[in-house]
């Protein structure tokens, strides 16, 4: 059984961890998933599911994972966004859970979209 | 939808977006009467008896990426295939409830799927707000509540990684046990 003081144990630690946290400071990366009717129906939920626990699993930081609503291209979702300051927004499209963490891998730690993900490569 | 829990995902969005500070999900399910019952109840803003008229139109939304809306039509028709029954109730400036009830042996019941995402994906994506999940499967029940959780947490956010652990087999748990400790069949 989980209990209130697992919890408590638990919190203890992370208060630790968070007071050596560093800022995010001003390259923060923020990645944004589709969360509207349409993006749920197409499977975005175990995408930003994937999104989040690659991101805590690395622990990455100055990386936030969010959710926005109707990006406008139904019929591409479930569309992730990557957006980091000075560098142009790069749109995934029909996104998996598997793709999510290849991006993740790829784009976010590595610094190198996956060209075949995006729009631009699917919507021709 | 696949997953009524993808529907449910999908209407508390809408009471995010109305400003509210609590969101009630209920999935009450009811062995004997065949019966699921789902209520998303928010103090949010709530609706004017012109727009709660029109939410179940599907040309009528608040988006303004496109003119349709389909989230309340689907759950709305998700209900209503299975012999089952819809209503949405809203006060301006005191909340909104969606209650619908699912006929669960209809040949159309969509399984209820992945809670544990769903509530799990709507608390760490809305850390400032707080909700309740409370699941009965007749006289069993469980509750969750950000609120006791926030108790104990102090100013540990809720999306800190151990604790989103802790939480998902929290409810996982909780929710395997309303079916008598064996695997949830609607995973």
């Amino acid at each position: 059984m989980k209990t209130l003081e697992e919890l408590m144990a638990l919190r203890d630690q992370a208060k630790q961890k968070m007071t050596v946290r560093e800022d995010t400071g001003d390259d923060a990366i923020r990645i944004v998933v589709g969360m509207a009717t349409c993006g749920i129906a197409a499977g975005a939920r175990p995408v930003l599911n994937a999104l989040v626990e690659e991101v805590a699993k690395r622990n990455l930081k100055g990386v936030t994972v969010a959710q926005t609503g109707c990006i406008g291209m139904c019929q591409y979702e479930p569309i992730v966004e990557v957006m980091q300051p000075g560098k142009e927004k790069v749109t995934y499209v029909k996104m998996t859970a598997e793709k999510a963490v290849q991006v993740v891998n790829d784009h976010i730690v590595n610094g190198q979209p996956i060209v075949e993900y995006t729009v631009g490569a699917v919507a021709k | 939808m696949r997953e009524l829990s993808l529907n449910v995902l999908d209407i508390a969005q809408n009471s995010i977006t109305a400003a509210a500070s609590l969101i009630t999900v209920e999935v009450l399910e009811d062995t004997r009467l065949h019966t699921l019952a789902i209520n998303i109840i928010d103090n949010g803003k709530g609706m004017s008896d012109e727009q709660l008229m029109s939410v179940r139109d599907p040309f009528f939304t608040t988006r303004t990426t496109r003119k349709v809306g389909m989230g309340i039509p689907l759950f709305k028709l998700a209900a209503e295939q299975t012999g089952g029954c819809f209503s949405i109730n809203s006060a301006l400036g005191k909340g909104t409830s969606v209650n619908a009830v699912f006929k669960t042996d209809s040949v159309d019941f969509t399984p209820l799927g992945d809670m544990k995402s769903t509530v799990i994906m709507l608390v760490t994506m809305n850390t400032d707000r707080d909700f309740v999940y409370r699941q009965k499967v007749d006289e069993n029940e469980f509750v969750f509540d950000t609120r006791e959780i926030r108790q104990v947490l102090g100013d540990v956010p809720l999306d800190e990684p151990d604790i989103v652990g802790w939480m998902k087999e929290f409810i996982e748990e909780g929710i395997n046990n309303l079916y008598g400790g064996a695997d949830n069949e609607n995973t």
